[in-house]
């Protein structure tokens, strides 16, 4: 591991931010190699890419923060619009320096009042001695967009001629972003996933004041041994780590093992822990009910979670028009005859035939249909005559409401619209029981 | 409080005018003033208990929701352990509240769960609707438009400044929205104690609650960036979501992805079934002696049908039952002693000799004076005054009648409920129905229900009797003092058979002589009277009780479940014309058109147009011919046909012989008439221009509908 090295900032410094990004010592040597001293012009743009909660975020913040470096965050998410992005950018940088108060925000509507302002502000707030950092955080969303906003930013140093340096974060390669002509290239920095050890180390730097770090180590073990298979966001597993803790711990607090017993500890927590992995962390069983649960020693299996509340209840003719839908969606047009007519003949052919086309339908997907077949297999299921009344009709667009139909195309009604079935086969078989 | 309808209180500020219309519409009938106030006295009484019974509904889902919503942020106000907070991630508290289908009732719900709020917990409340939100942006601006404005709601002091932020709306983003919050929860830290203390069930930072109407309808993207962007601010805004979901939670995995819903802690509330809302409804409205109007059979089938084979809503229910009373008084001029039995006599005395008329004219009254005597017959076709007095009598014989027939039906049903395979319905109203349909005792069903109750065993029969016992000790009939005495008496029957039945146990004994014998003959001999003995086996002491306690619930039932309409001066009470009913609430838009173009005369009502089967008049208007023709095209309609044809109908009648020139200009003129009435098709949907052949056009409807 390189000890983080640099001439322009104190020994100190460096020495506690490199306890503060374990496990990322090399990126950020990196960066800092890159930013040069305070005064130095750095590269104009900057792209640093990798998973979700590799630390890209964190590692900037830190560094940014700890090195007392002039910089602007913004996370692009929030920021829906590019008028909202450019003001944020403005207002931050207005409050960067905090000598002065803050002035009333000025609108900015175009990438040119922001660059002018933009200027205006370093040279009032006297930034201009020094590198500032525009980090934008989920740079993705910047190419929703207007066109120039991405080529502006990656220009930034040019545009406005002063020392400026854009920092993105993104969880997708550069690539994807990359504009047809003319852009600038930024510096490409990946950020890899962290590993089981440094997930293991990073996950044990944070103990509880109770417990020694060895036991809170052997904790976050068992705990990887766990979930390392489904999930290796950090934070998730650190909250998870959190949330059960508690119920690791009660032997120890009981007295019936103490800090060294692995095993036996090891014993009590394992089932605790995938049942977790089955509820918890699918989010069927919110954290806070998971805690009550703990708490009182109850059983989860009183607990339903989301996914055990399946059914829906729907009126009599709803039911019906959903299976003619699904029926319409998976069946091809010309067996309708032979299903749905009472003379039909040729039984005996189809019903190879019918072996065949059933499992490529349902690997295919569901088929639009047009109104009028629905209605005439929805005529032909039910038992007593149908009275094609208002009700039946907007039964049907209550169904496109609940998102159990779907409605393909959005062409005039007049035209005959034309639908598709968007539930799976078990739940009509639920339903038509 | 909130109200149910929209439409009463309409009907209310215009209340002068519809009275006026009451009368002027039906001129020929009486006391339509009186009529119209005692339809909307009733029709208030029952809005207010409809509201009662949905509070009380609403109630245990409403507590579990505050209760849910003030332990989201109480980890934030006390701080727990300091090493738990600062490693746990922050999740946006979120109640998914199952709703059900009946997607017409959850405004109503929203509208309650609000106001509770509102007065229980914080003021900060938006409701949000997917329509109203395609895009993220508009999102915001409708969730500060509406947070901004509350707070003008709360302290209406110093609301300047805010409508003045709400006005120019300069920014909408999370960071403005945490400004404001600040700035509110500040102000309220700094009011006077006195000030306080009006709002003190709000705490000193009471939780912003955004609730999701339409879980359903929302895209995922706006929902994502929501979540995203809340979740980065939950420390300094402390958010609660709740998701309206109408189908089931599973939509929540649906539409956001797991590194989304990670974000959220979400807990799942279920609302009441409608259905069991439905039946505390009719419990409560129809099976009451509360009110006077009543349903009819078929009416009260339309508007359950609607219910359970459309839309599952239960204010839709309500709706048509508002329609019943207000059809029941329009259309019946009888219904003025529609009321409760207090004003009943003042209301008889004061009617007219119209409407004495009118009661002579009732069936029901028709049917009641033939099986009169003579001199009595007379009387009551000739004399007012006595006409009256005993239309008094007949009429609080009928409430009599009613109150007695709820109690007994509710006897019934705690019978039938417990049957295997429930012959008569699982739910009182099945009952209600078929007791109202005819006479009860002569359906099949019934009599299989006999057969199974008279298989129950002892503990049920006894916990069954002592449930009627209770209800008919409740109910406020005059005439059952004998009944409860009986049914006490067999329950003390029942004591004592538990006694005497330790004692009996001789039917071993005969088991025990069986095996003396050894004489094969004598064996065969005592076999065959063992079996003779069996079959015709005295019934035990249980099993004859059993028989007397159902028999003497078929007699109640055949004495007390009369069918209402068997019932003299039914009309006055009952509303029962279902086909108006059907007509206002199931509307066939199809079939309505089908008939409009097929045979106009149902609706002009015009002599010349009446036709015979499927000849097709040339007087009826072009565009029923047009479509008359093309009903026997095929899916493709050749134009040029279809005007040869129509051109042959209408000229049908004239003469043929007309000069060139004219008939050329005859030709021009049924041309332009045949364009435009194709037109109209077209703009109706019939049909549709075809890109696939030339001058065709393409139907897009079949059959007969």
């Amino acid at each position: 591991m390189p000890n983080l090295e640099h001439p322009a900032y104190p020994a100190a410094a460096l020495l506690h931010l490199e306890s503060l990004v374990p496990c990322r010592e090399s990126q950020v040597s990196m960066l800092l190699s890159i930013f040069g001293e305070r005064q130095q012009f750095s590269f104009p743009s900057i792209f640093i890419y990798g998973h979700t909660s590799s630390g890209k975020t964190y590692v900037m913040q830190t560094l940014l923060n700890t090195l007392q470096l002039p910089h602007v965050f913004v996370n692009c998410v929030e920021c829906f619009t590019s008028r909202l992005l450019l003001e944020e950018i403005l207002i931050q940088l207005q409050s960067c320096s905090s000598e002065t108060e803050p002035a009333s925000p000025v609108p900015c509507d175009t990438f040119n009042d922001f660059v002018r302002l933009f200027k205006q502000a370093l040279v009032s707030r006297k930034l201009q001695d020094q590198t500032l950092y525009i980090v934008l955080d989920r740079a993705e969303q910047l190419r929703e967009m207007e066109a120039n906003i991405l080529p502006a930013f990656l220009r930034l140093q040019e545009l406005t001629d002063s020392n400026v340096t854009v920092v993105l974060l993104s969880e997708i390669v550069w690539e994807l972003f990359r504009p047809n002509v003319g852009c600038f290239d930024p510096l490409t920095l990946y950020f890899p996933d962290y590993s089981i050890g440094h997930l293991q180390k990073i996950l044990s730097q944070n103990h509880p004041p109770e417990y020694t770090a060895d036991f809170y180590a052997a904790y976050i073990n068992i705990l990887l041994g766990v979930f390392y298979m489904v999930c290796r966001d950090l934070k998730e597993l650190r909250h998870l780590a959190v949330l059960n803790f508690s119920k690791y711990c009660e032997p120890v607090v009981r007295g019936e093992a103490n800090e060294r017993d692995t095993r036996k500890l090891w014993k009590n927590i394992e089932p605790h822990l995938k049942k977790a992995m089955q509820t918890v962390y699918l989010r069927e069983i919110s954290s806070s009910q998971w805690e009550r649960l703990q708490h009182d020693d109850g059983e989860p299996g009183q607990l339903k979670g989301l996914s055990a509340h399946t059914h829906v209840e729907l009126p009599y003719y709803s039911k019906f028009l959903l299976i003619a839908a699904y029926l319409a969606s998976y069946n091809p047009v010309r067996t309708d005859k032979r299903f749905f007519l009472k003379h039909h003949g040729k039984i005996k052919k189809t019903n190879f035939m019918k072996k065949h086309e059933k499992t490529s339908n349902h690997l295919l997907g569901p088929k639009p249909f047009p109104l009028d077949r629905l209605l005439a297999i929805l005529y032909s299921i039910v038992d007593n005559r149908v009275a094609p009344s208002a009700n039946i009709f907007s039964q049907i667009t209550s169904l496109v409401t609940l998102q159990l139909l779907s409605m393909v195309g959005q062409n005039d009604q007049l035209e005959g619209p034309r639908y598709k079935c968007t539930v799976s086969l078990d739940f009509i078989r639920a339903i038509a029981r | 409080g909130c109200f149910v309808f929209k439409p009463s209180a309409k009907k209310r500020k215009l209340s002068q005018r519809t009275a006026h219309e009451f009368g002027i519409r039906n001129d020929d009938s009486e006391d339509t003033e009186l009529r119209f106030v005692t339809c909307q006295s009733l029709w208030n009484q029952i809005k207010s208990e409809t509201e009662k019974i949905q509070e009380d509904l609403n109630k245990q889902l409403l507590d579990n929701l505050v209760s849910f919503l003030r332990r989201s942020h109480s980890e934030f106000e006390e701080k727990t352990t300091e090493w738990i907070c600062r490693m746990k991630v922050r999740e946006i508290p979120t109640a998914a509240l199952v709703l059900g289908v009946n997607v017409t009732d959850h405004d109503l719900t929203f509208r309650s769960l609000s106001d509770f709020l509102q007065n229980n917990i914080t003021p900060y409340i938006a409701l949000l609707e997917a329509k109203d939100c395609p895009g993220i942006k508009n999102l915001m601006q409708k969730l500060m438009g509406q947070l901004m404005n509350c707070c003008v709601d709360v302290d209406s002091l110093e609301d300047e400044d805010y409508v003045q932020v709400s006005q120019n709306r300069i920014r909408c983003s999370m960071s403005s929205l945490i400004k404001w919050y600040e700035s509110v929860t500040k102000k309220t830290d700094s009011e006077t104690p006195s000030k306080r203390s009006s709002s003190s069930t709000h705490w000193q930072s009471p939780p912003v609650v955004v609730i999701f109407k339409d879980m359903e309808s929302f895209t995922t993207k706006v929902l994502q960036d929501f979540v995203v962007i809340s979740s980065q601010h939950i420390h300094e805004l402390p958010l609660v979501l709740i998701f309206g979901i109408a189908t089931s939670p599973m939509i929540i995995h649906r539409l956001l992805p797991h590194s989304v819903s990670s974000l959220l802690c979400i807990e799942l509330f279920q609302s009441l079934s409608c259905k069991d809302h439905l039946s505390t409804i009719i419990d409560k409205l129809l099976l009451t002696t509360q009110f006077p109007f009543k349903l009819g059979e078929k009416v009260l089938q339309v508007l359950i049908n609607i219910f359970l084979y459309h839309d599952f809503s239960v204010q839709n229910f309500i709706k048509g039952f508002q329609l019943c009373i207000v059809e029941h008084f329009y259309s019946q001029p009888l219904s003025v002693l529609c009321c409760q039995l207090v004003d009943l006599q003042k209301r008889v005395n004061s009617l007219s000799h119209n409407q004495c008329e009118n009661i002579r004219r009732l069936p029901s009254f028709r049917r009641y004076v033939e099986k009169q005597e003579s001199g009595k017959q007379i009387a009551l076709l000739t004399s007012d005054n006595f006409l009256k007095e005993e239309t008094q009598r007949l009429l609080e014989e009928l409430h009599v009648y009613h109150e007695n027939y709820v109690s007994v039906l509710r006897c019934l049903h705690v019978f039938t409920s417990s049957l295997p395979k429930y012959p008569l319905g699982k739910q009182i109203r099945e009952l209600h129905c078929a007791c109202l349909e005819n006479q009860v005792w002569e359906t099949e069903e019934y009599e299989s229900s006999l057969q199974l109750a008279r298989m129950l065993n002892k503990s049920d029969l006894v916990t069954m009797l002592q449930q009627c016992v209770e209800i008919l000790l409740s109910s406020s009939g005059k005439e059952f003092d004998q009944t409860v005495e009986k049914l006490k008496k067999f329950l003390t029957q029942f004591q004592n058979l538990e006694e005497a039945f330790q004692e009996q146990d001789g039917s071993v004994s005969s088991q025990k002589e069986l095996q003396k014998k050894t004489d094969l003959y004598h064996l065969q001999k005592t076999l065959l009277e063992l079996k003779e003995s069996r079959r015709s086996k005295k019934l035990t002491k249980f099993e004859m009780l059993r028989f007397e306690v159902v028999d003497y619930i078929d007699s109640l039932v055949r004495k007390y479940l009369v069918p209402a309409d068997h019932r003299t001066l039914h009309e006055i009470l009952y509303f029962n014309t279902a086909a108006v009913l059907r007509g206002h609430l199931n509307a066939a838009p199809r079939t309505a058109l089908h008939t409009a173009l097929n045979n106009p005369h149902w609706y002009l009502k015009n002599q010349a147009l009446k036709c015979d089967g499927g000849s097709i008049s040339n007087k009826a208007p072009d565009i029923c011919i047009v479509y008359k023709l093309h009903l026997e095209c095929g899916r493709l309609i050749n134009l040029v046909d279809w005007l040869e044809a129509f051109s042959t109908v209408v000229m049908a009648g004239e003469e043929p012989n007309a000069d060139r020139a004219s008939s050329d200009q005859m030709d021009d003129i049924i041309h332009a008439r045949f364009i435009r009435a194709v037109s109209e098709l077209e703009l109706l949907g019939f049909i549709k221009p075809s890109k696939q052949k030339t001058d065709h056009v393409a139907r897009l409807t079949w059959g007969g509908c």
